[in-house]
């Protein structure tokens, strides 16, 4: 009777050590089926010879690579230099709005943050695309400024960088408003409280306890909007002119139009890196406890 | 990008169907085709008639045509066109054409409008081709790019059993006739060609446009439109210093990419433009623009009556979208039942009326005039081109290998993408 008892509960034991794996394997099948899979793929891919028509043999072909970089460097630095800015132009913007939120949105909190997402709902590309009807050279907004006299005739926004870092930013204002608003929801009213009654001003207040507590928030928001940005092509191709080209218009270029697979493949390889390496200086810069605070 | 020629590829906030239903379909073309035939007037000339190229058949190798005559007839067919590009009715539930087929032979036509351009489309189909299975389409239309030498070049296409489509032969258009890219008409015969020229607006440009010059004039800086896909970006340059792009050479290509280049550093173009140039014409941000003759007449259908549409003089580049049959197609006989029925002044003729592109069959011309009545159409250079007209056609380079594409994308490429 006892002995049964023991097994019994062993095997609870033993059950409830495997738990959390067995749990945890829809996730790793998903884990490997959408990101091992495809990540071995587009790497084998980036060290592969040969063209459309003969087929392509993996060679570790590491030519690319160099290839990749001397052809396309401007391209590179462009796309990290629009989505530091644009990330930072956003931080700047979306801050004292989810501050605002956080701090003095009342009751109403969740009606302002369901304005905010409310342009959402509408697909990226098409608001995107309705850039340039508001912007158009003779449309409402500038055909009326120019008839007023306001602007010069010859005067035109579309196709140029502001543009494209204006829409970057446009379409990352939801992505870090939330985390930021979260960050700063959190932080104890207290610990604010008790900065004023120790003599400091609001703005020291801010600087030196607000916006060191929700850097989390800070960070979380640049991992969003500055991986998105970097990697995006759509504003660019759809606000930018010549010279605005960002590198995920040349992956897309190179995989459909050239149909060089390889070099689509390598210069994704290349981007990633560049964007983990982006991420890790970060971390380490401002400290990697905050986010797994945060995190946790 | 190389593709969009159909009128209204991707999504657009508007859909043209339902426009042409709202906006009298008949008098708008008549407003449309008649400028545009009015800047032709000198062209005016006798017209093919008959276009009796004395073009033959030319028989099938043993193998495939012992596959032909394995083949059963069915009584289905599966056609997958672009987006538009065939007749409608204007409930836009009907295709009279297809109706009359299906009366004529007791086929089923699956009509679907998949192809959004040649290159995703090419990217879709081609794994499935290489792998030898179906892609479940009987007919697809594709332009002369490289991505249809590719699928000839793959082997993933069914060569015509040529003997089966007499009225191709007798009706054909010479344009249409063995063209550089599918010498013999081996696998593909045209369902429409169209022309890449210039449009502007004569309010902005405050002078009318006759020359590709007109693309690099300093006036224009900032407002000049040029088109993103490579082919059509090099072919317009090329024009530009006289070359003809069909016998060009890769010096000539660098010649071209120079022009390019120099026009971009001096401010003149505006953006590289997919199929969105239209959109940038039609809101003035573009003043004069590489073009597409059948979206200008779109943009007429929408309104912008201001629009012009011009052929150059140093010429235009003349394209062809293509119908073939892909290998693994179930219903190969009543593929070709089809293509030998499109290539009649009625059938051609009912389509054009609707499509206005440039129609592969001559005789339709007297059809549409007679028969349908709709005499701006049949008169239009733009749909019906004169002998004149056709001469100052080009047709797009015709790339022999992959080395050779990837050279001239090499050579193009850093002009859009700088």
């Amino acid at each position: 009777m006892s002995a049964t008892e023991s097994r019994a509960a062993r095997l609870r034991g033993l059950g409830r050590g495997a738990a959390p794996y067995l749990l945890s394997l829809p996730s790793w099948a998903y884990l490997t089926a959408f990101f091992v899979v495809p990540m071995a793929a587009m790497l084998s891919m980036s060290l592969a010879t040969g063209n459309p028509i003969t087929g392509y043999v993996f060679s570790w072909n590491f030519a690319e690579f160099g290839r990749a970089v001397s052809q396309y460097d401007t391209q590179l630095l462009r796309s990290f230099g629009y989505g530091a800015l644009s990330t930072f132009i956003t931080l700047v913007l979306t801050y004292p709005v989810a501050y605002w939120i956080a701090f003095y949105g009342g009751r109403h909190k969740g009606t302002f943050l369901f304005l905010i997402l409310l342009p959402f709902f509408v697909s990226f590309v098409i608001r995107t695309l309705a850039w340039q009807f508001i912007l158009a050279d003779q449309g409402f907004l500038f055909g009326t400024l120019k008839q007023l006299h306001i602007l010069p005739e010859r005067f035109y926004l579309l196709s140029s960088t502001t543009a494209v870092i204006g829409g970057l930013v446009y379409n990352s204002v939801a992505y870090y408003i939330l985390p930021l608003y979260v960050a700063l929801e959190k932080i104890d009213r207290r610990v604010v409280r008790a900065a004023g009654d120790l003599y400091a001003s609001p703005v020291a207040t801010f600087w030196k306890v607000i916006l060191p507590l929700s850097a989390p928030g800070i960070f979380a928001g640049f991992l969003l909007v500055f991986v998105t940005n970097v990697g995006d092509f759509v504003n660019a191709a759809v606000l930018g002119g010549p010279g605005t080209t960002m590198i995920g218009n040349i992956i897309q270029y190179n995989f459909f139009d050239a149909q060089n697979y390889p070099m689509a493949a390598t210069l994704s390889s290349i981007l990633m890196f560049l964007l983990i390496v982006c991420i890790y200086v970060y971390a380490r810069i401002f400290g990697a406890e905050q986010i797994q605070e945060y995190a946790a | 990008m190389t593709d969009e020629k159909s009128p209204n590829k991707g999504f657009r906030l508007d859909d043209p169907a339902f426009i042409r239903g709202l906006t009298q379909p008949r008098l708008t073309r008549r407003g449309v085709l008649g400028a545009g035939a009015m800047g032709m007037a000198a062209l005016a000339m006798p017209r093919f008639a008959h276009a009796d190229s004395g073009a033959m058949p030319i028989p099938l190798d043993a193998k495939w045509e012992k596959w032909w005559k394995q083949q059963k007839p069915t009584k289905e067919l599966v056609f997958a066109n672009w987006p538009y590009y065939i007749d409608v009715t204007d409930d836009g539930k009907k295709h009279p054409s297809l109706d009359n087929f299906t009366k004529a032979t007791g086929i089923d036509v699956k009509y679907l409008e998949t192809i959004q351009g040649n290159a995703p489309f090419y990217a879709k189909i081609a794994p499935v081709l290489k792998s030898g299975q179906s892609i479940g389409n009987d007919i697809i239309v594709m332009t002369n790019t490289w991505q249809l030498t590719e699928l000839m070049m793959q082997d993933f296409l069914v060569p015509l059993w040529q003997e089966k489509l007499p009225n191709f032969f007798k009706n054909a258009s010479p344009s249409v006739i063995s063209p550089d890219y599918d010498k013999g008409n081996k696998y593909t015969v045209t369902w429409q060609s169209g022309m890449t020229g210039i449009a502007y607006n004569p309010k902005l440009t405050g002078r009318e446009i006759t020359s590709f010059e007109d693309l690099w004039d300093p006036k224009f800086a900032g407002h000049v439109g040029m088109m993103s896909d490579l082919t059509e970006l090099g072919s317009a340059a090329m024009l530009k210093l006289g070359i003809d792009p069909a016998k060009s050479t890769p010096e000539d290509w660098k010649k071209a990419a120079a022009i390019l280049e120099d026009q971009k550093k001096k401010g003149i173009v505006r953006q590289y433009y997919d199929q969105s140039y239209i959109t940038a014409l039609e809101n003035g941000d573009t003043w004069i623009t590489q073009a597409w003759s059948g979206d200008v007449f779109q943009a007429h259908a929408k309104g912008f009556k201001d629009l012009k549409f011009i052929v150059p003089k140093e010429g235009v580049m003349l394209w062809h979208d293509n119908m073939m049959i892909p290998k693994g197609a179930k219903n190969p006989l009543s593929a070709l039942e089809w293509m030998n029925f499109y290539y009649t002044a009625e059938t051609a003729g009912l389509i054009e009326d609707y499509v206005n592109y440039i129609c592969p069959v001559p005789s339709a011309q007297a059809y549409i005039k007679d028969v349908i009545k709709d005499a701006d159409v049949a008169d239009s250079p733009l749909v019906f081109p004169t002998k004149e007209m056709y001469a100052k056609t080009h047709d797009f380079y015709t790339f022999k290998s992959f080395d050779e594409y990837q050279a001239w994308q090499s050579t193009f490429s850093p002009v859009v993408q700088g």
